[in-house]
């Protein structure tokens, strides 16, 4: 591969995003061989890549129900995420969270929820928390959701409490078009995402989502501005649901020329092309990377249908902090 | 000790509590306009009005618990939880447990219910049940000053989210507290307030006095009635309970709040699970309606089980009982 600080780190972008479309589309697979479901983030994966590669590791994320990219973006080992999907003791929360509400603390990934707006209720407290010194010094709290969340009227209070209070909070809006079974243009007048923002007094940048280098220098310069001033900021990243909301789903309720124009505008394909068109990278290069992501999936198949079943008789530890009484 | 009302030992409870642990913050609406003295103590970082916006306001003490911080928030009125319902049952109840351990949430969620101050039913709805449905909460509503403070103290120390209830109508009711900064009610722990042998009188919050109201009338009729408060409503002390109702063999359990599903109904069912053999006739539960709380002073003491009442259950039972002994003489 061609030398160059920037063309790697556009080439370690793109691989991240073909481990992410390996990974959800491993499980698509695996749901119709009997696996429980999923909500796949497929077509959303420059946004996951883009904004995660712009945090540190001291910065905090909640995530929602469509957190695949974000947890692997942010180095989420894929063979724990599958063995949680599939309900084994080596998953990220021991198999009690399965695909949807998944948080792996030690990667800073914290409080995911897959009530559509729960990660917005909880996303003020975390930068709280960190503005009153619990966390690493300097550290942010990003909070992805969709325009689902953005129709809830959490979005509204979770907005003004972060402007009020000052709170170092990155808010990252994947508009996704799609709000479980229902298209936005139903529910919300056109662009008012960035609108609604903006009202809150949250500065606001809207970008194209399915460009990964485009929705990383964005998130950059975002997460610096919170950094030095210690205020959110909001992003709103245009993008689209390729696959239904949950698997299995025949999206019969989408209209093909809208799919196909977004298909069209894939963005593994477009960091793809643009990395070949530069140099950066050569068709066989490419094919390698595509079949070591599927090689990784593969082992991380591997590795989760090895893992145990949870006993029975743990079903009820958790529930309650052990050490009830703090002292 | 020192004799104060429930809303001073409230007061007492957050000031100590802030004072040995500079984690405890305290949010919600209006906490720093009426508590200038902890805003003085310990700065607006840690004392916090917040909007009008229960729903962030509990997802944001979930999101500051699991982060470090032990907060505790005033929402105010009981039915104002429904709009923090998802902060508290989704997320504080359950992610622990979806998470796999990984978090903790150390939250205290204040709120008054309970009839008294003719707010009506917006305002006063003993929601204590539903919360005690929900896993991985903690339900405490204590009746007297001494237990307020204690287990205020206790609660914010717990590393489990609380819902704490307070009594509209005992708020400026007085009682003896314990001086002793150390003062600690365990959660879990029910108080036997009247020791007596031959009926167990179950209650907690204003119902309590109602009990021990009953409980002297019956003494005149010589009848020895056992009261108890339980005072945290989960974990629920059944030990003892069961140890009473082994020595009784009778239980009247008394709620303002309604019966369906409610702390009576389990109350009920741990009787007739767990000491069905002890029992010398059948339990009875004295309950508010399944109706909403009704705002005239007349309505809204209509709706609370009496002492009269109570009285007259027990008597019922112990008839029963005589009943029950002439027909077995008779076969």
């Amino acid at each position: 591969m061609s030398a160059g600080g920037m063309a790697t780190d556009a080439v370690r972008r793109l691989e991240a995003m073909l481990l992410i479309r390996a990974y959800e589309e491993k499980l698509v697979e695996l749901q119709r061989s009997g696996a429980p479901g999923t909500c796949t983030s497929v077509g959303q994966e420059a946004c996951a890549v883009g904004v995660v590669g712009a945090l540190e590791a001291r910065d905090r994320i909640l995530t929602n129900h469509r957190s695949a990219g974000h947890l692997i973006a942010r180095g989420a080992d894929p063979g724990r995420l599958m063995a949680e999907v599939l309900g084994r003791v080596d998953g990220y929360c021991g198999g009690r969270s399965g695909s949807l509400h998944i948080s792996a603390k030690k990667l800073g990934v914290v409080l995911t929820s897959t009530i559509v707006g729960g990660e917005l209720s909880m996303a003020p407290g975390v930068a709280l928390a960190q503005k009153m010194g619990q966390g690493e010094p300097g550290g942010i709290v990003a909070v992805f959701f969709g325009d689902g969340a953005a129709c809830e009227g959490i979005f509204h209070e979770s907005l003004n409490l972060a402007v009020q209070w000052q709170l170092p909070l990155l808010f990252v809006c994947e508009n996704n078009d799609w709000q479980a079974f229902v298209h936005r243009r139903e529910t919300m007048p056109d662009n008012a995402i960035a609108d609604w923002a903006a009202g809150h007094g949250l500065p606001v940048a809207t970008v194209d989502g399915n460009d990964v280098e485009a929705v990383h220098a964005a998130a950059r310069e975002a997460v610096a501005a919170i950094r030095a001033d210690g205020q959110p900021r909001f992003l709103e990243l245009v993008t689209y649901r390729l696959r239904g909301h949950f698997e299995p789903d025949d999206q019969a309720y989408v209209d093909p020329a809208e799919l196909a124009r977004w298909q069209a505008r894939d963005p593994l394909h477009g960091q793809a092309d643009r990395l070949l068109a530069q140099g950066a990278l050569d068709a066989d290069e490419f094919a390698q990377l595509r079949e070591q992501a599927v090689a990784r999936i593969e082992a991380a198949v591997a590795f989760a249908q090895a893992s145990a079943w949870p006993g029975p008789r743990t079903l009820t530890h958790h529930v309650y902090a052990e050490q009830g009484a703090h002292s | 000790m020192t004799r104060m009302t429930i809303e001073q030992a409230i007061h007492q409870a957050l000031a100590e509590e802030m004072q040995r642990d500079e984690r405890v913050l305290l949010m919600g609406e209006g906490v720093a306009t009426k508590r200038r003295d902890l805003v003085q103590a310990f700065g607006a970082t840690r004392v916090r009005n917040t909007p009008l916006a229960e729903a962030v306001i509990a997802g944001t003490a979930v999101g500051a618990a699991a982060s470090g911080l032990r907060p505790v928030i005033d929402l105010l009125f009981a039915p104002f939880l429904a709009y923090a319902m998802d902060a508290l049952v989704n997320s504080a109840g359950k992610l622990r447990y979806l998470s796999g351990g990984q978090f903790e949430f150390p939250l205290v969620a204040l709120s008054m219910t309970g009839s008294g101050w003719c707010v009506g039913a917006q305002h006063n709805h003993n929601l204590e049940a539903m919360f005690a449905h929900a896993p991985g909460l903690k339900v405490v509503m204590p009746s007297t000053a001494a237990d307020v403070k204690g287990l205020l103290k206790a609660a914010i120390r717990d590393n489990n989210p609380v819902l704490f209830f307070t009594d509209l109508a005992l708020l400026h009711q007085e009682g003896e507290v314990p001086d002793d900064s150390a003062h600690r009610v365990p959660l879990g722990q029910a108080a036997v307030r009247r020791a007596g042998t031959d009926v167990t009188l179950v209650s907690y919050a204003k119902t309590v006095e109602v009990c021990l109201q009953a409980a002297a009338q019956l003494q005149g009729q010589g009848i020895a009635a056992e009261v108890i408060d339980l005072r945290t409503l989960k974990p629920l002390d059944e030990a003892t309970v069961l140890n009473s109702l082994r020595k009784t063999g009778r239980l009247v359990v008394v709620t303002e709040a309604s019966g369906l599903c409610g702390m009576a109904a389990e109350l009920a069912a741990l009787a007739a699970t767990r000491a069905f053999d002890a029992l010398r006739a059948p339990v009875v539960r004295l309950t508010g309606p399944d109706a909403p709380g009704a705002s005239s002073w007349v309505l809204e003491q209509a709706a609370l089980p009496s002492a009269d009442a109570v009285v007259q259950a027990v008597q019922g039972m112990r008839a029963e009982v005589a009943v029950g002994r002439e027909a077995l003489a008779a076969s």
